[in-house]
């Protein structure tokens, strides 16, 4: 008994902090190359859903398409966005392309909400994500399995790519000292074209399950995932690409605990609960749990 | 400007915002030159070289790179065309290894067997890079970062050399052993510019020297003339008995 409640806790931790982990290592991308904290990064996500949506309602196209597609979009509205709205204002100071940021979340919502609708709309999920799968007795949707393993797959894969190929190191050099990669022949562009394009892959995978997990779509639905990933980037780091990813499990890991040990009475604090823990993490520990090299400087 | 001349900067104004920082310098490196830049704190060297790599953007003024004009290029255009600066306080990259490092100063160059060569070639001036080649650049000490840094700057063999006080904050021992390869280099034909604060040890092998003062160009010429000029040592070529700060 006391194991099967061990075991539904462990993937509930793990499927939450897997999608966590997702979340706050889509935007660490773009800040370990640019120092831009991406507030637009929410609706990248809104971006994928809709896709979904429209693709899953109104063709009949098989899943593994409608994914597909839906992560191209993320992929698409990072790509650009960086080309038409960033790059422009690059060169002039950091304040300049976080306002930046912010026009483009707010040009995207009411985008969606005049082009599209206001109200919130239906994404149809494939009938296996919600399948219910029992392990050793504990019961769970397949979809909590699924983002696990993709989180696997997908964290293996960057690994690989930052550690082994050209272009990875010099992302990680670039992130640690802009300049110095620059003077070695790394181009600007290209390092955060690719940070753009990383971050809004996983922005579309996130959307997935997301929307899987929520059932809908509504132009304001990147707020929420949003503030998911400032807090586990607070948790785990702002400047390490690990502590993230670390901040985004342990993020899930608290969250679930206080689920489990708040009185009824309270739970609806939760959230209150989790903010202390926030302002804890920056008093305490402000560089986060994982600090990575980095130096303070800003993408000129 | 004959076709001997591999850089040449006019004219060049360089400010900070408000804060002008080069005012109307002029000069140029030929081939195969080992070429210093000597002056105090503040004098404008490194942006000299910051304006040359691409890193600042000259408010007017040309620069003329192996006949092209380069003034406001970007910097990772400047090192496709052969120049590599090796910045004052080495900038390597801390978390990454010696080897990535390495990577990096290569990047834009194919990892082949002309690649491993030039790998060995660097081993052998180098060869606690080889030991260490597997460590984060951050674990090694000052000297051994100094030497990444050149090595990094030389991977992609560049045809012009420009490094940023390589002395700084090292031992005499290291000193000694920065200066020799810098004639290594030299001997091997490559072009360099060098700024050093150490302006006996840089006018010792220099062929030609620039005197930076505030932003301008207060002497050039042979270095042989710059130290017979004894006012001038005492005021700005730092060097054993003081001006070395
Ligand atoms: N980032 C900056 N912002 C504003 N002013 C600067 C900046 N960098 C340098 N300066 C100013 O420009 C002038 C030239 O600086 P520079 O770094 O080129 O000097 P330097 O000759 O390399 O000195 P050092 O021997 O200390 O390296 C100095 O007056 C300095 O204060
Ligand atoms: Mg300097």
């Amino acid at each position: 008994m006391n194991a099967q409640i061990l075991l539904e806790f462990a993937i509930n931790v793990l499927s939450m902090g897997s999608l966590y982990a997702l979340i706050s290592l889509g935007l660490v991308f773009v800040f370990g190359i640019c120092k831009l904290v991406n507030y637009a990064y929410g609706e990248f996500i809104t971006v994928s859903a809709y896709v979904l949506y429209f693709l899953g309602v109104f063709t009949g196209l098989p899943w593994l398409l409608v994914f597909l597609f839906g992560i191209l979009a993320g992929v698409a509205v990072g790509f650009f966005s960086e080309l038409v709205a960033f790059r422009p204002f690059r060169e002039r100071s950091l304040d300049a392309l976080l306002v930046t940021s912010f026009a483009v979340s707010v040009i995207l919502q009411r985008l969606f909400q005049l082009g599209i609708s206001p109200r919130s709309k239906a994404v149809p999920v494939p009938a296996f994500f919600n399948m219910n799968i029992q392990i050793l007795g504990v019961i769970t949707p397949l979809r909590n399995l699924l983002i696990i393993g993709t989180t696997v797959v997908l964290l293996t894969v960057l690994v690989l790519i930052m550690k082994y190929t050209t272009l990875g190191v010099a992302m990680r050099g670039a992130s640690e000292n802009f300049v110095t990669a620059r003077l070695m022949g790394v181009p600007a562009n290209l390092m955060i074209s690719v940070a753009f394009i990383i971050s809004g892959f996983l922005a579309g995978v996130v959307a997935i399950f997301w929307s899987a997990r929520t059932g809908s779509v509504e132009p304001m639905m990147g707020g929420t995932p949003l503030l998911i990933g400032f807090i586990a980037v607070v948790i785990g780091g702002m400047h390490s690409l690990p502590g993230s990813v670390v901040g985004g499990y342990v993020y899930a890991f608290i969250s679930n605990v206080l689920s489990l040990t708040l009185p009824s009475s309270l739970l609806s604090f939760r959230d209150a609960f989790m903010f202390a823990i926030v302002i804890a993490f920056l008093v305490l520990k402000p560089e986060g749990l994982l600090r990575g090299n980095y130096q303070e400087e800003r993408v000129g | 400007m004959n076709n001997n001349t591999i850089l040449q900067v006019s004219d060049l104004y360089v400010a900070y915002g408000s804060i002008q920082a080069l005012h109307g310098v002029c000069m140029e490196v030929h081939k195969g030159e080992l070429v210093s830049i000597c002056g105090v704190n503040g004098a404008g060297k490194s942006t000299v070289l910051k304006a040359i790599a691409g890193v600042l953007k000259p408010r007017s003024g040309s620069i003329r790179f192996k006949g092209k004009e380069v003034a406001g290029s970007k910097p990772e255009q400047l090192h496709k065309m052969g120049m590599a600066l090796v910045p004052e306080g080495r900038d390597i990259f801390p978390s990454l290894t010696v080897e990535e490092n390495l990577r990096i100063g290569a990047f834009g160059r194919r990892l082949d067997k002309s690649y491993a060569a030039d790998l060995e070639d660097l081993f052998s001036l180098f060869p606690i890079l080889k030991e260490r080649y597997h460590q984060a650049g951050g674990l090694l000490s000052g000297g051994e970062q100094q030497m990444l840094a050149i090595a990094r700057g030389l991977i992609s063999n560049p045809d012009l050399l420009m490094l940023d006080e390589p002395s700084l904050g090292l031992s005499p021992a290291l000193v000694d052993q920065i200066f020799e390869l810098i004639i290594e280099l030299k001997s091997r034909n490559i072009t360099i510019l060098l700024v050093e604060q150490n302006a006996q040890r840089a006018l010792g092998i220099a062929d030609r020297a620039y005197l930076f003062s505030n932003g301008r160009i207060e002497y050039s010429g042979r270095p042989q003339e710059l130290m017979d000029n004894v006012d001038i040592t005492s005021v700005y070529l730092g060097g054993q008995n003081g001006g070395d700060v």
